[in-house]
């Protein structure tokens, strides 16, 4: 039959259905799919915290949501123009989420009685017959009975097997619909099973009853199509946050010579980043599944002071853990990396929700005077460069360095033109050998012109000395209870951090004038949103200008300069208002805060309606 | 530097040491100076690392490397070093708050994964740094500053719980017979796993005296039982005492009461039952019919070492896959291209 090919500037697809539907697989097939046609994308899967919560209930509903689009994509979109609904619930929790209009492919299956129940829907109610999605586009497809029909030789396989490959049906029929091909989901599948073969070919032949039923079904007149976008020349591929970081951790440590250690508890969002470090023991990299968070730590300090690169990785609630082993790394003077993948908080929160309410944690949760660095990513393969930039500050610097990402960005994917090893720079590191000449005493907290100890780890002859906990007299780290020196000690350990300032560029502007009314300041992952919300308002011809910032402790040394050149600073942050309270002790700006923490990101146009009010 | 040529003197710091007059752990430290002049490790590759309390001090005072890391965290951190180091020779000094009450965790893992390292336990049953608070190997009804109507706490049994946590050397000794303890020391370095060594260390400021009936010449012969590898277990000031099995019970006996050698239990290292027995024989010394305290090397296994697995586990991988190649892993399975 003939279809009509409708080219389409930007799609978002909200799939939708149980946490057992396999929605976030589905929803990163059809990614990777988008990815390898060229086409600029953004992520944002978003499910709940039980591995399998109650069926058909409403807590138990697990989303992916993609936009992909011929223009640059800096966010996953603020509304849906379809969504897959694979049961009533998927459509009660993502309805007010869709652009009026919007398709709903709704499995009519998932809305039969027992369904509509768990769904909290009025007796009697159906929302796919009362009239009450009169403004959208409903595409109602029986899934359940057209996966087994398509299944009814499978005599190995019971009912309840047949049924879990309902999702790729619905990726079939998408496939169909974007004007897709297969290979990429057929080889993904083939791969996964190929021990077992009836799962294997069940996957596969539901897969294409679904793509042929948008060719064979004469419902569907129209098929869609988004251009390849015109991103910079090169070679690319579909990056998450959480490997972005993994694979800065491991370029780092090849550029530095140093070989890696993690030592970590499982925590979401960041145990990804232990699985995948875990698969690449090929590289030298050791990897240690603690007994618990302070271990963690611990060991990753211990395997910096025998002069490995040291990582150790968590969330909130585990960072609040380390935070006496922290302050050892502090005074001990030793590299360390302290990444924290932040989630609602606080205690255990939201642990799959997205907020970047540790900022404070992170400049300032710790006893005593205590300071470090503290660098955050910005998107998923930002993590790659952020991250291999803490590590050179790290070791250059001698210092414990915090990186903040957060779940939003561990789990979203982007296109990455990513780097050749050749392209990055080496990271230079000195270990002290032997002592100076003329000197006969080594001196363990002697410092150089930036203020950095020398590195000298157990197993060089003739410089055997202790460090420790205890504050530390100048120069010869000997234990001290001096008035003066530990005054001293704690002004200069600051000046150290302070000084790390000089190492690390000057702040840009992302984009708009350099002078203004509206500068829009932000961190992490709020880059995309703000940055899509500055574009907008610049095309409209006002001055609103966009600094992201990756270096938040110390700032980097213009940014002062940079605040002054506006009328106005408006500081959007997914928490009560962290960064803003820095900004203001520093700079000493009337900035202005704008707080979402719903546990899900800030959008695009709420973005432009807050910073309207300042023009 | 060649070894051979080192003294304890070699070992000692310019630091002044700053315990209490009389503290068991000056011993301590002039037996682990003594001894490791003779372990056949270079100097430089030495490592002590502490917690929190007044044993973990130790480092500042030996010529090696050393951390005095925080409280209860030294297991850990040796765990990262000697993972990432296996050449080094690290040694954990620690305390009983130290190690079983805020470091517990630590201590019953790194027991479960077998790390080379050697634990020294200086056992006082008291927190002395904080100023005489009861600690968990306290005994019940202790008055101490925190517990004026007496401990409502029940002990550990350290070496017990060092077995249950499948230990791979159980050894205990005291502050008050340097060449036993010297034994147990060298004993604790050649062991390829992780070594607990338990040390009876006397608090002569918060807990004097609380193992004096072990260390003191009247009643150490009667009150304790050296084991020896091979050996019957024998004790009394006249060797007239013995503990034999029956069943599973050990029942002390009377060598001038119809019993001879050749029925008492012959001290076997390396069988875990016995072991487990005799970690048991732990009952106060106050109570009518108790057990003599055994000292000495209860159990030693040899079972693969953490760190040993983890490099094989690499070199596996490499064998496998090749070294790590970064343009490979950064490109991943599918790319596109855009002209």
């Amino acid at each position: 039959m003939n279809t009509d090919e409708t080219i389409l500037k930007d799609v978002v697809i909200k799939f939708a259905g149980d946490s057992g539907d396999g929605m976030q697989f589905t929803g990163s097939q059809f990614t990777e799919n988008t990815a390898l046609m060229g086409i600029d994308l953004a992520t944002f899967p978003d499910f709940p915290a039980e591995i399998r919560a109650p069926l058909g209930t409403v807590p138990g509903v697990s989303g992916f949501q993609l936009r992909f689009s011929s223009d640059p994509v800096y966010t996953p979109g603020d509304l849906c123009d379809v969504l897959v609904a694979m049961n009533a619930a998927a459509l009660k929790v993502n309805l007010r989420g869709l652009k009026f209009g919007a398709k709903i492919i709704a499995n009519k299956d998932g809305f039969d009685a027992k369904n509509l129940r768990l769904a909290k829907y009025a007796d009697g109610v159906n929302p796919l017959e009362d009239g009450s999605l009169d403004g959208y586009e409903v595409i109602e497809m029986d899934v359940t009975r057209m996966t087994r029909e398509a299944l009814k030789e499978f005599s190995t396989l019971g009912t309840k097997e047949k049924d879990r490959a309902k999702n790729m049906f619905v990726l079939g029929f998408l496939y169909w619909m974007y004007n897709r091909k297969l290979e990429n989901t057929i080889k993904f599948i083939q791969q996964k099973f190929k021990n077992k073969t009836d799962i294997l070919e069940s996957n596969l032949a539901v897969l294409k009853a679904g793509y042929h039923y948008g060719d064979t079904t004469e419902t569907f007149t129209s098929r869609y199509k988004v251009e390849k976008a015109k991103l910079p020349p090169g070679k690319y591929r579909s990056i998450m946050g959480n490997q972005a970081l993994v694979y800065g951790l491991i370029a780092a440590s090849q550029k530095s010579g140093l070989p890696l250690f993690l030592g970590t508890y499982p925590i979401t969002p960041a145990s990804d980043i232990l699985h995948e470090l875990s698969k690449n023991k090929s590289f030298g990299i050791r990897t240690f599944q603690a007994e618990d968070e302070i271990a963690g730590i611990s060991a990753a300090i211990g395997a910096s002071y025998g002069g490995n690169l040291g990582v150790t990785s968590t969330s909130g609630p585990g960072l609040a853990l380390k935070s006496e082993a922290l302050g050892l790394a502090v005074m001990l003077e030793i590299p360390l990396i302290v990444i924290d993948v932040q989630r609602g908080g606080p205690s255990t929160g939201l642990p799959t929700k997205t907020e970047q309410s540790d900022l404070l944690q992170a400049y300032y949760g710790r006893n005593g005077e205590c300071p470090l660095p503290v660098i955050a990513s910005s998107t998923p393969s930002d993590c790659f460069y952020a991250v291999f930039e803490a590590v050179r500050i790290a070791v250059q610097h001698m210092t414990p360095v915090i990186f903040l990402s957060d779940g939003y960005i561990a789990n979203g994917a982007e296109p990455w033109r990513f780097p050749q090893t050749d392209d990055l720079p080496e990271i230079e590191v000195h270990f002290q050998k032997k002592l100076p000449e003329g000197s006969d005493q080594f001196l363990p907290y002697l410092r150089d012109d930036k203020l950095v100890r020398n590195w000298v780890v157990p197993g060089t002859p003739g410089l055997e000395h202790r460090i420790g906990g205890l504050e530390k007299e100048d120069i010869t780290g000997n234990v001290s209870y001096d008035t003066n020196n530990h005054q001293h000690m704690v002004k200069t350990r600051q000046a150290k951090v302070d000084y790390i300032a000089q190492s690390i560029p000057l702040q840009k502007l992302d984009s708009g004038p350099e002078k203004g009314k509206v500068l829009v300041l932000g961190w992490g992952s709020t880059y995309g949103a703000i940055k899509s919300a500055s574009l907008d308002l610049q095309s409209e011809g006002h001055a609103v200008s966009h600094a992201h910032l990756r270096y938040l402790r110390p700032f980097p040394s213009n940014l002062g300069e940079i605040l002054k050149n506006f009328d106005h600073v408006l500081i959007p942050e997914i928490n009560n208002g962290q960064l803003i309270k820095i900004i203001r002790d520093q700079f000493l700006i009337d900035a202005h805060g704008y707080h979402k923490i719903m546990g899900i990101p800030i959008t695009r146009t709420e973005l432009v309606d807050e910073i309207r009010k300042w023009l | 530097m060649a070894t051979e040529t080192l003294t304890a003197k070699d070992f000692s710091t310019d630091q002044e040491v700053r315990w209490c007059p009389g503290c068991g752990d000056y011993s301590i430290l002039a037996q682990v100076q003594k001894i490791m002049p003779g372990i056949g490790v270079p100097k430089e590759n030495i490592v002590i690392i502490s917690g929190i309390g007044c044993s973990s001090r130790f480092p500042y005072y030996m010529n090696v490397y050393g951390m005095h890391s925080i409280h209860g965290r030294a297991t850990a951190i040796a765990t990262g070093l000697k993972a990432s180091r296996p050449e080094l020779s690290v040694w954990i000094v620690t305390g009983d708050g130290d190690s079983l009450s805020i470091g517990g965790n630590h201590t019953i893992h790194i027991l479960r994964r077998n790390l080379d390292v050697n634990i020294m336990l200086f056992n006082n049953q008291i927190y002395g740094l904080t100023k005489g608070q009861y600690s968990p190997t306290s005994e019940e009804h202790k008055i101490t500053k925190s517990t004026p109507y007496g401990s409502i706490d029940h002990p550990f049994n350290p070496l017990a719980l060092a077995l249950g946590a499948d230990g791979s050397f159980i050894a205990r000794s005291m502050d008050r017979d340097p060449k036993h303890l010297q034994a147990m020391l060298n004993r604790s370095h050649q062991h390829h796993g992780t070594s607990f060594l338990e040390i009876y260390q006397n608090c002569n400021i918060f807990n004097d005296g609380a193992f004096e009936i072990f260390t003191e010449k009247k009643s150490k012969p009667d009150e304790t039982i050296f084991l020896e590898q091979g050996k019957p277990l024998v004790f009394g000031t006249e060797n007239d005492k013995g503990i034999r099995i029956d069943g599973l019970k050990p029942v002390v006996v009377n060598l001038q009461d119809g019993f001879s050698k050749d029925d008492l239990w012959i001290h076997d290292e390396t069988d875990f039952y016995k072991a487990q027995v005799l970690t048991r024989m732990f009952d106060s010394p106050h109570i009518e019919g108790h057990f003599p305290r055994p000292f000495g090397v209860f159990y030693e296994t040899q079972r693969p070492c953490y760190e040993d697995i983890m490099l094989m586990q690499i070199e596996e991988a490499i064998a496998k896959k090749g070294k790590g190649n970064l343009d490979q892993l950064l490109r991943g399975k599918d790319i596109w291209e855009i002209a």
